[in-house]
């Protein structure tokens, strides 16, 4: 359902995603990981139309999507969720979640819209109390609400952004069935970037690993956690080298590689 | 030195009554100019100029081409707010990225244009509608019909835009787009859509404020210059693009213009009143109703 043919962002002299091509199929979750700068967020800005490619071809259903404004993106059928929660504090959750029904789907009608931001309310389990306030959410509650705006908007693929970050252990596990029920229940097509490789690995059906803007290795979790070249990245890296061979380690454990 | 105590109350409920009167037009001003701050982040140098075009427009329908008075209004008001959408268009739109000191020129440039315009198009002579409103006497007060049909028009505009931001999906967006302007397009909206709507919007209470002043005021290009100033302070006071904030300060600074201007002349009582703005600036730079850091 979406084909990405030699996609390339430069900022300035800088190569921030160097020709990645790819594919998504209908009703799969594809993991796309990382380090940090790798050109993930680059990649989800501009499949959401957040920032123009400079070069390369995004078809979508079909279409092609690259450099059309967000808001057309959106409403094609493409929904988002952000690395952090950026609700609107002064609505309440409902109003939040029906104003992204609303022109999400092309501005139809206000009883679409309400029915829309119920379902999607009640996927993720947060109340559909009409004025339930924002400000008494924890950080779960809060990236449930970023993935109820993103599902009201009615999507066919869903880019959700470093969805766990911030979250304990169960929260985690939760969030990550999430996202599988809402492939498996609502149909809805995944990409799913997250810095959090043990979770995503038991979850996503293939798994595409970015550095420095190139896409270096693609495949099966399980291959994908046993390529040399993603161990030596996530182990190559900043200070953090220790935690990510732990998670490393712990992935492959899970997967029982 | 009883009846002074009497009549020197009397004159103080009527300058404490009219004061709140005039605050009513006052915050009908600054909600349209903190709506354009607060959703589109620019200011309207040239706001004040809008309502002289619509004095003029109310002027020439009722005077020149002689409709009544309540046909004129929604004509005018209309015509205000194709004004505000067009400047929207043609002047805002292409520097919504430039650094807000551009804006600023550019609406200023706006301001000098309508003035210019004004004076070559209608002549530098005052105008009026020639309808002069009978005064209520009520005991020993005197209060203009003119004054408080203002005053309840402008409420009734008031409520009608806190119906439209809070009832409706194009107002509950434009409350959000002022939230965080990045994240609308993504959830659908056309960010240039619901921009062009608040600048008719604006533009619209504009064009009340001009149906309403023109009542009480005569027209000449320059009449923007009397209520352009006091409304950007009223802004200023209340926290820039703050609602609530804007309409306090309207109030206090039309008490202090009505109550200042009783002890002596009207002027003294906008020296008064501008003069509260300085000091209110030190003791709180950031407006009336801003958190404390």
């Amino acid at each position: 359902m979406l084909a990405v043919e030699g996609l390339v962002k430069r900022f300035g002299g800088f190569r921030a995603v160097n020709n990645v091509s790819f594919r998504v199929e209908q009703g799969e979750i594809l993991g796309l990981i990382g380090p940090n700068g790798s050109g993930k967020s680059t990649i989800f800005n501009m499949l959401s139309g957040t920032l123009p490619p400079t070069e390369g071809s995004i078809l979508f259903d079909g279409r092609e999507i690259a450099g059309l404004a967000p808001h057309r993106i959106i409403v094609g059928g493409i929904g988002r969720t952000f690395q952090i929660p950026r609700p609107f504090h002064r609505l309440s959750i409902f109003e939040n979640v029906v104003l992204a029904g609303f022109y999400g789907q092309g501005r139809r009608s206000r009883s679409k819209a309400e029915e829309a931001a119920e379902r999607a309310l009640a996927m993720v389990g947060l109340p559909t109390d009409r004025r339930a306030s924002v400000e008494g959410l924890g950080a779960a509650g809060l990236k449930k609400l970023e993935l109820a705006k993103a599902l009201a908007t009615g999507p066919k693929l869903l880019l959700a952004d470093e969805s766990l970050g911030g979250l304990d252990e169960t929260e985690m596990d939760q969030a990550a069935d999430m996202l599988r029920r809402i492939r498996d229940e609502l149909g809805i097509t995944i990409i799913w970037v997250e810095h959090i490789m043990g979770v995503l690995m038991r979850v996503v059906d293939r798994v595409m690993v970015l550095d420095h803007g190139e896409k270096i290795a693609e495949g099966l979790p399980a291959d994908v956690a046993g390529d040399a070249r993603v161990i030596e990245v996530y182990l190559g890296t900043d200070a953090d080298a220790s935690l990510a061979a732990a998670v490393a380690e712990q992935a492959r454990r899970r997967i029982g590689v | 030195m009883q009846s002074f105590l009497n009549i020197f109350d009397i004159y103080l409920l009527e300058a404490v009554i009219n004061g709140i009167l005039l605050g009513g037009v006052l915050a009908l001003l600054a909600l349209g100019l903190n709506l354009i701050f607060g959703v589109i982040d620019v200011t309207w140098i040239c706001y004040a100029e809008l309502v002289m075009i619509g004095m003029y427009g109310m002027y020439y329908l009722v005077q020149v081409f002689h409709l009544p008075y309540w046909a004129a209004a929604p004509l005018v008001i209309l015509l205000v707010a194709l004004l505000g959408a067009a400047l929207h268009f043609l002047v805002i739109a292409p520097l919504l990225t430039a650094p807000p000191i551009n804006q600023l020129l550019a609406t200023g440039g706006v301001l000098f244009i309508l003035q210019s315009f004004a004076t070559v198009a209608f002549g530098i002579d005052f105008r009026n509608l020639g309808i002069r409103l009978p005064v209520l006497a009520l005991g020993e007060m005197n209060f203009s019909y003119a004054r408080l049909l203002s005053f309840g028009a402008a409420l009734v505009g008031m409520v009608g835009v806190y119906l439209f931001l809070t009832r409706t999906f194009t107002g509950t967006a434009i409350r959000a787009i002022a939230q965080d302007r990045q994240i609308m397009p993504l959830m659908g909206v056309d960010p240039k859509r619901i921009y062009l709507v608040t600048s008719a919007i604006g533009g619209g209470l504009a064009g009340l404020a001009a149906c309403l002043l023109v009542l009480q005021y005569d027209v000449h290009p320059f009449v923007g210059l009397s209520f352009g100033p006091i409304t950007f302070l009223i802004c200023v006071l209340g926290g820039l693009g703050n609602f609530i904030g804007g309409f306090i300060a309207a109030f206090v600074f039309a008490e202090i213009i009505s109550l200042g201007g009783l002890f002596s002349d009207l002027e003294w009582g906008y020296v008064l009143a501008f003069a509260f703005f300085i000091v209110m600036m030190f003791i709180r730079p950031a407006g009336l109703l801003a958190r404390r850091s």
